[in-house]
């Protein structure tokens, strides 16, 4: 049945509506939420690049679940370890992927989770050492079939 | 139980053990629709926490990029036989616990 002027009106009209709903919330997180959301966790605090080594694929084909290594050159003794990973990325709704709190106790500075995302972007990883430097490393994954905002069946 | 935890029985003290978990959880991230256009509300781990003998050893704070059935291994220093505990907290009220021993020798 072909589609009548008014019944296109009305869905035209529906999908406004719920266009306007969603964009009270931003569907991507642009570079410019990731830069807040890292000034939130390291502040004003200059940022080094080394130390971290972030193991993730180059390339995804399923972006729902990604391996992520983050390890942090460090002895983790009392004087000198790290107190904590903070991992984000660049165009998931949310900046945010992790906070990951170790300690002296915790020996070797590494953590291992599944992550997802939700384009072809850029992944960071910081470490807060105990002297209250901070470390990066950065990563580009091309992710063929992308995470978190598909439709639901 | 929906977690399964890995967790070396016996360690040499002053071991690095390396500890796996994993929880059985959607992560449903909140930011996803059903076909009809509604708003799929967020149902995520928020908070993962790992204590050894009572101290805390390891936290992890979980966004919603964190992949459904939530896995995160780290490590830790054996030092004497006991317990790990852990704990996964989330949004609508969700908790759940496992502990693992171990023997220190």
């Amino acid at each position: 049945m072909p589609t009548t002027r008014r019944q296109f009106l009305s869905i035209a009209g529906g999908i406004t509506a719920a266009g306007t709903l969603v964009t009270l919330r931003p569907l991507e997180a642009t570079p410019a939420m990731l830069n807040t959301a890292i000034r939130n966790v390291v502040g004003e605090a200059p940022i080094r690049t080394g130390k971290v080594k972030l193991d993730i694929p180059p390339l995804v084909e399923n972006g729902n679940t990604v391996p992520l290594t983050v390890s942090v050159a460090s002895p983790m003794t009392t004087d000198d370890y790290v107190k904590s990973i903070h991992v984000f990325n660049e165009k998931n709704p949310q900046p945010n992927i992790g906070n990951f709190h170790l300690g002296p106790a915790s020996g070797r500075a590494q953590v291992s989770t599944r992550i997802r995302l939700a384009d072809t972007q850029k992944v960071v990883a910081i470490a807060r050492l105990s002297d209250d430097t901070f470390w990066q490393a950065v990563a580009d994954v091309v992710v063929t079939l992308a995470a978190c905002t598909e439709e639901l069946n | 139980m929906a977690a399964l935890i890995n967790v070396p029985a016996r360690a040499k003290r002053g071991d690095i053990i390396e500890i796996r978990t994993l929880t059985s959880h959607i992560m449903e991230t909140g930011f996803r629709h059903t076909v009809a256009g509604a708003l799929v509300p967020r149902d995520i781990i928020t908070s993962f926490t790992c204590r050894y003998n009572g101290a805390e050893v390891f936290r992890a704070d979980l966004f919603p990029a964190i992949a459904a059935n939530p896995y995160l291994s780290f490590f830790t220093v054996a030092k004497e036989s006991g317990k790990f505990e852990f704990e996964w907290i989330g949004d609508n009220g969700f908790s759940s616990t496992a502990s693992a021993s171990i023997t220190v020798e």
